[in-house]
């Protein structure tokens, strides 16, 4: 996919990349400048252990500008040390013969490392995929707790802070509620009641309290429901958590 | 199937991580850690009867037991979207794991000298995941922390403990004298 670009001549200065290059930190095929690396020492059918490094940092160089990698510090600092060994070895060796050390061997031996992590990583991807094929008990996604489409709580900070404000000045006025005493008319609501149920053998809640009832009414009906049902007149029921409570006459109580 | 391993089987019918050895033998004081195994061996038996075999299989990984349903029913799971396969790990997360899994305790540093890419936010993404830990702090220079695999990772891997990872040797290119898992 990517043509190698073959540079004749000097290596290029990394810096001068022509047009700003868009910042790519890693893509999927390359995990990073020792993976590049090697993928261009694959390519090239070149010898780990015996690198033509002038050849191999020129080329690392036109690939990091041609991938727009030349502006990711990692695959800078490779390509410095490319350069680095590349100096080395232009270097006139000082005549003991012995004691100089090839200044690509410790590139060659990152190289190796990493190609062996490599090898491991190819391994646990290919158990990892195994084992996400298997599902342990417990993977389903949980029933939705809360019922969809409620939308997240959005305010903004001065929304919330002129909010407060609003609640404090309020909360210096304490506010004093007149009690009214007022006699709930239990007698009257158990007439209702037995009114309605004269008409059918079942009704509901909301018929016998009027949509716009009083607190003191709905009070009233609600004893008045739980005197009769003690008293065997009717029979109370909700069919689930907040329905509409259902009354049914009972029949030994129409004697009452 | 005996009355230990339904025991067994209840544990592990009960438990969504896996279930350590000592943890199962806990459930029955009299029986022997010899008994037990053999329960083990006989329920993984019992699952993969062809006749009258499950949809699940018990495997050993992860420090313990588990039941996993066989693989052959991830598509259709995941197609009639009931559950999610985990999401595979990226390139920068295995190499990372790998090289831990190795060479644990192990600092940032070093793991950034093989990789040669800085690895803070690949290490930080791991530990969140806990599929890393820290599991202490080298004596050299400003202390840093060193740090190690988990249970959650050999149980990602399906893995019973390290020593399942190819050993060095066994890699086409060795290397070191001895990068053996701890």
């Amino acid at each position: 996919m990517i043509a190698p670009a073959t540079t004749q001549g000097a290596a290029q200065d990394a810096a001068t990349a022509g047009a700003p290059a868009t910042f790519v930190v890693e893509l999927p095929e390359f995990s990073g400048p020792l993976d590049l690396l090697l993928s261009l020492i694959r390519d090239e059918r070149l010898d780990v252990y015996d690198i033509p490094i002038a050849r191999v940092a020129e080329q690392f160089l036109a690939r990091i500008q041609h991938l727009a990698l030349d502006e990711a510090a990692d695959y800078l600092e490779m390509a410095a040390r490319l350069l680095r060994i590349k100096a080395q070895l232009l270097l006139p060796r000082s005549g003991d013969e012995e004691s100089w050390e090839d200044p690509r061997a410790e590139l060659v031996r990152r190289l190796l490392e990493y190609q062996q992590i490599r090898e491991v990583v190819e391994h646990l991807d290919r158990l990892g995929e195994e084992r996400r094929d298997r599902f342990v008990r417990g993977s389903f996604a949980p029933m939705a707790a809360l019922p969809a489409g409620v939308p997240p709580l959005a305010l903004s900070l001065t929304e919330l802070l002129s909010a407060v404000d609003r609640v404090l000045r309020v909360a210096k006025e304490p506010t004093v509620h007149d009690v009214v005493q007022r006699a709930l008319d239990v007698a009257g609501a158990i007439t209702s009641v037995r009114g309605a149920l004269a008409l059918r053998a079942r009704t509901r809640w909301t018929e016998v309290v009027g949509a716009d009832a009083e607190p003191w009414q709905i009070l009233s009906v609600l004893l008045a429901l739980l005197e009769m049902a003690k008293l065997g007149e009717l029979r109370l029921a909700q069919p689930k958590p907040f329905a509409i409570v259902e009354i049914t006459r009972e029949s030994a109580g129409e004697a009452a | 199937m005996s009355p230990l391993a339904k025991l067994l089987e209840a544990a592990l019918f009960a438990s969504s991580r896996p279930v350590p050895l000592d943890e199962l033998r806990a459930l029955d004081a009299e029986a022997s850690p010899e008994d037990v195994q053999a329960a083990l061996d006989g329920l993984r038996a019992h699952y993969d009867d062809p006749e009258t075999g499950h949809s699940f299989e018990l495997v050993e990984q992860g420090g313990g037991w588990q039941l996993l349903t066989r693989a052959e029913y991830s598509e259709a799971i995941e197609r009639a979207q009931l559950a999610q396969r985990p999401q595979r790990l990226s390139a920068a997360s295995l190499e990372t794991l790998a090289i831990i899994a190795y060479r644990q305790p192990i600092g940032r540093a070093e793991v950034e000298e093989i990789r040669g890419v800085s690895v803070g936010g690949v290490l930080k993404a791991l530990l969140e995941r806990g599929l890393i830990d820290i599991v202490g702090r080298s004596e050299g220079l400003g202390r840093p922390l060193l740090y190690g695999t988990t249970s959650a990772f050999l149980e990602q891997f399906a893995l019973r403990h390290l020593e399942e990872l190819p050993r060095a040797d066994e890699l086409a290119i060795a290397l070191r004298a001895d990068p053996r898992p701890l």
